[in-house]
């Protein structure tokens, strides 16, 4: 039983960590109808720039931090503005390629700085933040985790509900060319949702890293976990998102502790698999109706 | 002896037959004689023993992108698990050659032939999802496969990796680079002939509606499912091939090669070359490969230049780098690919001294 507790609780932050990386995706999927297929690298990057804050320029954890924010934030317009904006009305193909290139580049960018080793933040997490009660033991970056996480959504869902840009994404998200009649900047929103999914990502990257040290392999490895949470989840629903990344977390885990730990990296995909044979638009997503 | 075909000054075909046939003008059949002749009798004799191993790379690339261009150029459904379906093929020659000792001449397309069922069984999924649902399920089976290459041990010996035995054609032993450039580039001119005829043909048509306008198609009276798999499956069918090869050629494999990144670095040679266009993908599989071993030897001199290996850079991953910069650029800015800038380059010969 004791067993069974640490694994749920595992799985549940595990898994909470998938789907707060989801949501970055997430948002630029739902807003542009693009597959990142450079979110690992996102992460990686929001990681590592946290990393050069606090090692080298030595700034104080909460600036570094804010920084780092601030970077992924420009990082995801420049990403929009010269790479992605040209492809608008492309087919699909081109848009993947064009992700798994800037993939592929912010790779070799990152390993050509740090190398392929396993890098780790200096420990700055005050230690009442660890949880320990009869058998369970949280760590202090878990309980960290969650509470960055859960300031995260509450922000977002507010930014949605009340201001005015939140209100442009969404009504974009819904009907593009609605909205394009209605006066919204278009270009202007897909800008600030790539803007937004980075620094979203940058900030996972960040938790990631705390809990499982930096390592540029890893990190993208988690961009390609993203596709089965996302799938289960429904492509378009950020809510979704959590609640696929919680449910693919425990799945990892559970597999991991009790079936075999090798199988826990594949369980996932195999899941997706089926999903999208059952039901491809995942829990929370949209269904796409054709006519002709 | 007929009149001599040259180019028409317009469009005047008749017949749907003039529409289809393989060489417009006498000139390209010409030229494509040329071509064979001096690839096979004069090219492997005077180039370099490096060199002929990087032909052979090409020549190996070519086939599996070939297959590749007509799933994705002409079916239109993405695939990333190409590396994946090679690396299927490369395991069941391995796998038949040691185990079974079926000989050489048989291991090629039975490899072929498993692969495309693999590949099938992967493309189940696109009866039912399309566009980048499908990629993502694709995504899936690459990485699905990749494990059970690693993990399946009784039979792929997982890390440990298979040791092949020289292959031997009716008592002939291929031993040397050369003997393989032979071999290599005649299933390639085999290949090819098979690739641009099958696209002429009805299936290659049905092909071609599908990716145009799938609903359409269906419209039309074609299967949709059914041409869907077939695409998955001789697409596959190229991969195990070339990854047949590629075993043999490489005497031993591990499951390292059949990576993601592999399957990334096809796609990138599709598009590079040209979707839609079987010489694309060889002009594809050209640029890449070139690419990658300019980039190889590029990493080796900056490594032996002091001042980069004490400034504690790691100048290895710059190939990575270049090689995702080079995608980008081409979709950037040509995204029909080098089979474009192709004709773009000899319609301009046509053409001058106009400007159309």
């Amino acid at each position: 039983m004791n067993f069974f507790l640490q694994l749920f609780i595992n799985g549940i932050s595990i898994g909470f960590l998938y789907g707060l990386s989801a949501m970055g995706f997430v948002m630029i999927f739902k807003s542009s109808s693009v597959l990142n297929f450079a979110h690992g690298e996102l992460l990686a990057l929001g990681a590592f720039f946290f990393l050069a804050m606090v090692t080298w320029v030595k700034l104080p954890v909460v600036l570094a931090f804010l920084a780092t924010l601030a970077a992924c934030f420009i990082l995801g317009f420049i990403i929009e503005r010269f790479f992605l904006r040209p492809l608008i009305g492309e087919p699909l193909i081109y848009v993947i390629m064009l992700t798994v290139g800037l993939a592929s580049m912010f790779k070799g960018f990152m390993l050509l700085f740090w190398g392929g080793n396993l890098q780790t933040y200096p420990d700055f997490l005050p230690a009442f933040l660890g949880i320990e009660w009869h058998v369970i033991n949280i760590p202090p970056v878990y309980t960290a985790a969650l509470i960055i996480g859960i300031m995260f959504l509450i922000l977002f869902g507010l930014f949605f509900k009340y201001s005015s840009q939140g209100i442009f994404m969404r009504s974009v998200a819904d009907n593009q060319k609605a909205a394009l009649s209605l006066g919204v900047h278009v270009q202007r929103v897909f800008a600030l949702s790539w803007a937004i999914a980075a620094l979203v990502a940058g900030m996972s990257g960040i938790v990631l890293g705390i809990i499982n040290g930096i390592n540029v392999h890893d990190l993208s490895a988690i961009g390609l976990k993203v596709f089965p949470v996302v799938i289960l989840g429904g492509l378009d629903s950020i809510g979704g998102a959590i609640i696929g990344g919680l449910i693919i977390g425990l799945l990892e885990t559970f597999t991991g502790g009790y079936i075999s730990p090798s199988l826990s990296d594949v369980v996932p995909y195999v899941i997706l698999v089926i999903i999208l044979m059952v039901k491809p638009y995942g829990l929370f997503g949209l269904e796409e109706i054709e006519r002709v | 002896m007929r009149k001599l075909n040259f180019h028409p000054c317009g469009n005047y075909k008749e017949r749907y037959e003039q529409e289809i046939t393989l060489f417009e003008t006498d000139f390209g059949r010409l030229w494509s004689g040329i071509g064979i002749f001096s690839l096979f009798a004069i090219l492997p004799f005077i180039v370099s023993p490096y060199f002929l191993h990087v032909l052979n790379m090409v020549g190996i690339a070519s086939i599996a992108a070939i297959g590749l261009n007509i799933l994705i150029g002409y079916t239109g459904q993405i695939s990333l698990g190409h590396g994946a379906f090679i690396g299927v093929g490369a395991y069941a020659a391995a796998i038949l050659a040691t185990t079974l000792n079926v000989p050489f001449i048989i291991t090629l397309p039975m490899a072929g032939l498993i692969s495309a069922m693999v590949g099938m069984i992967f493309g189940i999924p696109s009866g039912r999802l399309k566009g980048l649902y499908l990629t993502i399920a694709t995504l899936a089976g690459q990485i699905i496969i990749e494990y059970v290459l690693v993990h399946w041990e009784t039979l792929t010996k997982g890390t440990m990796g298979i040791t092949l035995p020289r292959p031997n054609i009716f008592g002939m032993e291929l031993e040397s680079d050369l003997s393989f450039f032979f071999l290599i580039f005649s299933c390639l001119v085999v290949m090819i002939w098979f690739a641009v005829n099958l696209i002429r043909t009805k299936y290659g048509r049905a092909f071609i509606a599908i990716r145009d306008n799938d609903r359409a198609a269906e419209g039309m009276g074609i299967p949709l499912f059914r041409y869907k798999l077939l695409s998955f499956g001789i697409s596959s069918f190229y991969a195990g091939f070339a990854g047949a090869i590629w075993a043999y050629y490489m005497v031993s494999i591990t499951s390292e090669p059949f990576t993601l990144g592999l399957s990334v670095e096809y796609i990138a040679m599709v598009i590079i070359g040209g979707l839609g266009s079987v010489s694309g993908s060889i002009y594809g599989a050209v640029f890449i490969t070139f690419l990658n071993e300019l980039l190889r030897w590029l990493t080796g001199i900056m490594m032996n230049i002091g001042v980069l290996t004490e400034s504690g850079l790691n100048v290895a991953p710059l190939r990575e780098f270049f090689f995702g910069t080079a995608i980008v650029l081409f979709i950037l800015f040509e995204p029909r690919g080098l089979a474009e800038v192709w004709r773009i380059i000899r319609s301009n010969f046509k053409l001058w001294p106009f400007a159309y």
